[in-house]
């Protein structure tokens, strides 16, 4: 599995990606934001961070870059593109997913880690994990709060494209185990088409048991044995 | 072609949770001002164009919030143009 990971000026998870895809047996490759084109590769990662100093609206001026004309190509023709944090933020921004990413209802950037609900595991993305697992990894983020309208959420809902809902240590989507407010507590969405997804918590900073969790990993080697079905990268 | 001084306003959409307008309301009842019922708050920015009209300097800008200045999702934005003089256009 070969995974470009799309660097930004501020962006600073991007290492945390690299080690990551490293770690389930794949081959990262960083393509910085000024480049026009991809290569040959099976999936794009747009990390976390800043990009930008989150001027405007966060991620708004890093959809402006050369290489994200590739991005949107390469997600038309059904390549698998995974946003997080602020690469969530970005495909909210460019239109690849649905909603936006408001201020966090509390106004406070909150960094610690949270439960997510598995609300649908036949994506390619989730397939390695059951509906109804309970996930915990971090969050750090000051815009994560999903805002979309009443009927663009109700079709998330119906189409199945709500993947992860936060929710408390007994897998209860309550209103105390939403960290920012967003609608309907949802914490990661696909696209209509199953291959763009985007999510505000780090799976990717939860990966190893030094770092407090490895709930993340499922997500990527989802990815992995969908493009390296025989275990090879 | 003349230089337009463009004022657009930026603003939540009504009925949107604007937990920054939320915030300096409270800070504002803690002052006493208990008359403050709403508050908002949105961006304002400030752009000099060149452009041949007054219209097209308008076009422009509202090509620009679809496109970068404003979210369609959840943000608002006015125009306004003004032709550009001595005392608008900064020094």
């Amino acid at each position: 599995m070969r995974v470009a990971i799309v660097t930004f000026p501020g962006s600073n998870c991007d290492y945390d990606l690299y080690k990551c895809v490293q770690l389930v047996g794949g081959t990262p490759e960083f393509r910085w934001h000024r480049e026009t084109a991809l290569g040959e590769v099976d999936v794009v990662m747009l990390p976390g961070g800043f990009s930008y100093g989150d001027y405007l609206r966060a991620g708004a001026i890093a959809t402006m870059s050369p290489i994200m004309d590739a991005v949107k190509e390469f997600a038309r023709s059904g390549g698998p593109v995974l946003g997080i944090c602020n690469g969530f933020q970005m495909l909210c921004e460019c239109g690849l997913l649905p909603g936006a990413l408001l201020r966090n209802r509390s106004l406070l950037f909150s960094s610690r880690d949270v439960r997510l609900r598995v609300e649908n595991a036949s994506s390619v993305f989730t397939q390695e994990y059951q509906v109804g697992q309970i996930l915990r990894m971090p969050i750090a983020h000051a815009e994560g709060n999903f805002h979309a309208d009443g009927e663009t959420l109700d079709r998330l809902e119906g189409e199945g494209q709500v993947l992860f809902r936060y929710a408390d240590a007994e897998g209860e989507v309550v209103d105390s185990a939403n960290p920012n407010g967003s609608a309907r507590s949802i914490a990661g969405i696909v696209n209509e088409s199953g291959n763009v997804m985007g999510m505000m918590p780090h799976p990717e900073r939860a990966v190893e048991p030094i770092l407090g969790s490895v709930d993340g990993l499922g997500l990527f080697t989802a990815l992995l044995s969908h493009f390296s079905p025989l275990g090879a990268a | 072609m003349s230089r337009f001084r463009l004022e657009i306003r930026v603003i939540p959409r009504p009925g949107l949770l604007d937990p920054e307008g939320k915030a300096i309301q409270h800070a504002l009842l803690s002052l006493d001002y208990e008359q403050v019922q709403e508050v908002r708050v949105g961006k304002l920015l400030y752009l000099d164009v060149d452009a041949a009209s007054s219209d097209e300097a308008r076009e422009g800008a509202e090509a620009m919030c679809r496109r970068l200045l404003a979210n369609p999702v959840t943000q608002d934005f006015e125009i306004q143009v003004q032709e550009a003089t001595e005392e608008t256009v900064p020094a």
